[in-house]
């Protein structure tokens, strides 16, 4: 079934840092809808960065994982209900986030970009804005720096990241403004998004800390730091980059 | 035409029947316990039974799931943690069946009290007065005749519920809907996929009412039906 | 322990929720109940050429999900190109369009199915009176058929009003933030099952009482004849 595809990884002890006696088992909320970063192919499988990312820090931990897919819209409810261990779904690290979870340091960072009808829009400002509708995904920093920033802007918040570009290519908002890889590897290089184009420079989102985390409880502060040591070990051995590469032709470590 | 995605979907309606059988099993039980504390000597029975029907009937399905899935699943773990349990999952499977079940289970309280009622009450004091247990009573003389009174409703509920299993997808359920989704998000295709789903509920549907009108007619052998004009 | 700051917070919003919830009922409930009595006088009809269209078009409402059939509007017609490009397109793009269209769709295949039950079981003797007093169709359906239809279909249609009002919680899965949205934002965001899900469960409760009251009171009125307590006293004996 899709919701948990067991992936048992096997203890290889050879490599620093695994020193757990018993394997420790992980259950990883994954979301599957978030190209490139997380997909579901026609057979069922999960890929994508977040899962080969989620893949590599089990085999360094040398821990038994379990991959489970669950909805963006109900990923922290359902890592507070115990559905799963930690989050690893390309989340944002946000002040309000960390009101109700931890998390580790980030393992990648992207810009976000605002994308629209070729010409439709020469800048990007408030007052080129005011009247228009803006499709965001709901409940993301995004749409709070959209709502902070833009008041005279109607907002069209969806409830996955996908379907802003889905809403955006069926006309439903004149401008959408999400993560930049995705916009343009799941939208700008596609079929359906031809006659698209990029409005003005990418923009950093203040605040938080910036990039993207892995989500653990907040009664779990151990947790949070095996993570961290072994995040660091694969961003030290390359095994970051190499996966990076297979799917980026530019750096999205985070800077810090 | 499907893009490959047509197995998966197929297997999806496995999950879908799997769900509404579950579903109409656990609803049965609760329908007929209900029905039997309405109808019971009981004030207390009779109060909590009312307070069941009312209340469920009273909220929209989905906000039903939404509780047990995330409240139930939280209340589990505070019980679970305080007896020192592991973790218990309750996966959408379960909570799915188990809210429908339960809020079917009011309905058919309703569709089972109104056909013990039908059953002419002659019939069961004569067997009480035969000196037939309570368990033979129900078992022989209830039940076979309440069914046929029961199998209306009980259709009804029946295809109300199959439909319902779709709002389960929108807990994380992954059923016939929510992998059309997944093959519309990625063939960009959603009305395809979304037909042929709904193609697909159609022919359960009816299959479902040729079945059922099937056994109404066996359980109503030798009745005598008013003729029509 | 519950929070009430968290309800009183974000109380504006569940208010505008419930606002919401009452516009696309009511606006789904009036379309559908204009739309059903025609196709009810059909359904109800003796020739084949014309009850077989709305039997045609109830039978494939009521045997799909009101959620597919949501989505094949809103997002499955947004498919295709010619749509888009068609004067349609100002409609179909708005969620509140789709949202209004499906559930009127949708209400009007049951009520439809409800009223032309109740047409069928006028009584015959009243049926033969009119007959007898030369009365044509149409005022034949206006004067007998569809006073006593709609009264005797007050209490399945008041079921199906408020199984509307439930159902109204599906137009948050295409963008329409109404009262259940409101509450599946606050879980999210506190983290809090009671102050968010509770209080939502609240309303409707309200709003199921406040609906069923509604119905029963006219029942009370309208199907007074029926009523075995209405005359009181002893049966008059010749």
């Amino acid at each position: 079934m899709l919701r948990s595809l067991a992936l048992a990884s096997l203890a290889v002890l050879a490599l620093a840092g695994a020193s757990a006696a018993e394997a420790l088992k992980l259950r990883i909320g994954v979301e599957g809808n978030y190209p490139p970063f997380s997909q579901v192919n026609a057979d069922g499988t999960l890929s994508g960065f977040d899962i080969d990312v989620a893949n590599a820090l089990c085999a360094k931990l040398s821990a038994e994982c379990t991959l489970v897919q669950q909805e963006w819209d109900g990923m922290i409810p359902a890592l507070n209900a115990k559905k799963f261990d930690i989050i690893v779904a390309s989340m944002t690290i946000t002040d309000k986030r960390r009101e109700v979870v931890d998390f580790t340091n980030p393992y990648y960072d992207v810009p976000s970009r605002w994308v629209a009808k070729d010409g439709a829009f020469a800048d990007w400002t408030p007052a080129a804005l005011a009247g228009k509708t803006i499709i965001v995904l709901r409940n993301s920093p995004r749409a709070e720096y959209v709502a902070a920033n833009y008041p005279d802007s109607e907002v069209l918040a969806v409830d996955k990241e996908t379907n802003v570009y889905l809403e955006l290519a069926a006309g439903r908002g004149d401008i959408a403004f999400g993560s930049s890889v995705v916009s343009s590897e799941a939208f700008l290089k596609q079929p359906e998004g031809q006659g698209f184009a990029q409005v003005g420079e990418t923009v950093v989102l203040g605040g938080g800390g910036g990039g993207v985390g892995i989500a653990v409880r907040k009664t779990e502060p151990d947790l949070r730091e095996t993570l961290n040591g072994a995040l660091a070990a694969i961003m030290a051995d390359g095994t970051h980059k190499a996966l990076q590469a297979k799917y980026f032709d530019f750096d999205i470590t985070p800077k810090s | 035409m499907f893009h490959g995605y047509l197995p998966m979907i197929l297997a999806g309606l496995g999950v879908t029947l799997g769900v509404s059988a579950t579903s109409l099993a656990i609803a049965s039980v609760f329908g007929l316990a209900g029905a039997i504390a309405k109808l019971s000597d009981n004030a207390v029975l009779r109060a909590i039974a009312n307070a069941y029907t009312t209340v469920i009937r009273a909220l929209p399905d989905l906000l039903l799931m939404l509780i047990v899935f995330y409240g139930g699943q939280i209340l589990i773990n505070r019980i679970a943690d305080a007896r020192g349990w592991g973790y218990i999952d309750i996966d959408p499977f379960l909570a799915g069946t188990l809210t429908l079940g339960f809020i079917f289970g009011a309905y058919l309280t309703e569709t089972f009290r109104g056909a013990i009622l039908a059953v002419p009450r002659g019939q069961i004091e004569a067997a009480e007065a035969c000196g037939m247990a309570r368990g033979t009573v129900v078992a022989r003389i209830l039940l076979p005749q309440m069914i046929r009174h029961a199998i209306p409703g009980f259709t009804n509920n029946w295809l109300v519920m199959l439909k319902a299993t779709a709002l389960v997808s929108i807990i994380g359920l992954d059923d016939m809907v929510h992998r059309a989704g997944l093959a519309a998000a990625a063939t960009r295709e959603p009305f395809t996929f979304y037909a042929v789903i709904g193609a697909i509920y159609l022919a359960v549907t009816t299959v479902s009412i040729i079945v059922l009108r099937g056994v109404e007619a066996r359980f109503s052998r030798g009745v005598r039906r008013a003729e029509a004009a | 322990m519950i929070d009430l700051g968290i309800v009183e917070e974000n109380l504006p919003a569940f208010a505008e929720g419930l606002r919401i919830t009452l516009i696309l009922l009511v606006i789904s409930c009036a379309a559908g109940f204009v739309l059903s009595v025609p196709l009810a006088m059909a359904r109800a009809s003796r020739r084949p050429w014309v009850w077989g269209p709305v039997w045609l078009f109830t039978y494939v409402i009521r045997g799909t999900p009101l959620l597919v059939q949501l989505f094949i509007l809103y997002y499955g017609l947004a498919q295709f190109p010619w749509i888009r490009e068609s004067a349609a397109w100002t409609l179909l793009r708005s969620p509140w369009f789709c949202a209004w269209a499906a559930f009127t769709l949708n209400t009007t295949a049951y009520t439809t199915e409800i009223f032309a039950g109740a047409i069928r079981a006028a009584p015959a003797g009243e049926i033969e009176a009119a007959r007898a007093m030369g009365m044509g169709e149409w005022a034949m359906f206006w004067r007998i058929f569809w006073p006593g239809a709609w009264r005797r279909a007050l209490p399945q249609y008041g079921n199906e009003v408020v199984m509307m009002m439930h159902a109204t919680a599906l137009a948050s899965t295409v963008t329409i933030v109404e009262l259940l949205r409101v509450a599946r934002d606050v879980y999210t965001n506190y983290l809090v099952v009671a102050e968010s899900f509770g209080t939502v469960a609240l309303f409707y409760m309200a709003l199921t009482f406040l609906l069923t009251r509604l119905f029963k009171a006219l029942e009370r009125r309208y199907l007074r004849h029926l009523d075995p307590r209405a005359s009181q006293g002893e049966p008059r004996v010749a």
